[in-house]
């Protein structure tokens, strides 16, 4: 992955989601450290809360509580 | 996985902050990792989730991951989730402050909790029977 050192934008969240959550559609807005995302997918039927959020940390990985300081999530099976 | 490392000294090869959170986790039914504590809450996530805690008179252990950072660490390996607060019920990792939220304002919280039964305005005398969330912060 790039070194993305530069500040995060919600475009480059919405995209990263969708592009790593196989056809997902993400709405994300936030001011470049605390973001909100409202992520669905026709993969999260079926799963936990908990097992849906982890596929969207997985997109960011070490990045979240670091560089993307704080992700609130909303997911929906569909 | 864990490298069990050859030790001559024969001393433990075992994490014992992981350990204490294991057993914290196993020993209280209702327990939430938090940054601050019910009354001081130092981050307003953790705030949010314990208020809902309290609001539905659910009594709970509360951890302070803040006094150590291995806390923290360790907590995060052991649940896999990478953010704070986290609840858990009976063991398993319920959410953190999005997904407590959500479960309370559906109910399902209170279901996952066994307070469906419980009208929320009744106050029930149980309730005051019952101890005040517990603070085992100085155990970890």
């Amino acid at each position: 992955m790039s070194a993305a050192s530069d500040t995060a934008t919600p475009e480059e969240l919405k995209a990263r989601i969708e592009s790593g959550i196989p056809g997902s559609t993400a709405a994300v807005t936030g001011d470049g450290h605390h973001f909100n995302a409202i992520v669905a997918a026709p993969v999260f039927t079926g799963m936990s809360r908990i097992g849906q959020h982890r596929l969207v940390h997985d997109v960011f990985g070490e990045e979240l509580g670091g560089r993307i300081h704080a992700l609130s999530i909303q997911t929906r099976a569909e | 996985m864990s490298e069990p490392t050859t030790n001559p000294m024969r001393e433990p090869t075992t994490n014992p902050m992981r350990e204490a959170i294991q057993e914290a986790i196993v020993e209280n039914p209702v327990i939430l990792f938090m940054k601050g504590n019910p009354d001081a809450p130092a981050c307003g996530f953790s705030a949010r989730t314990s208020a809902i805690l309290q609001s539905l008179g659910q009594p709970f252990a509360a951890v302070d991951v803040l006094p150590d950072p291995r806390i923290r660490q360790e907590l995060s390996a052991l649940s896999n989730w990478p953010t704070i607060p986290q609840l858990f019920v009976n063991g398993e990792l319920v959410g953190g402050c999005d997904i407590i939220t959500e479960m309370y304002e559906s109910g399902e919280l209170a279901q996952t909790l066994g307070l469906e039964a419980q009208a929320p305005e009744q106050a029930p005398e149980v309730a005051a029977a019952q101890a005040p969330p517990l603070s085992i912060e100085n155990r970890l």
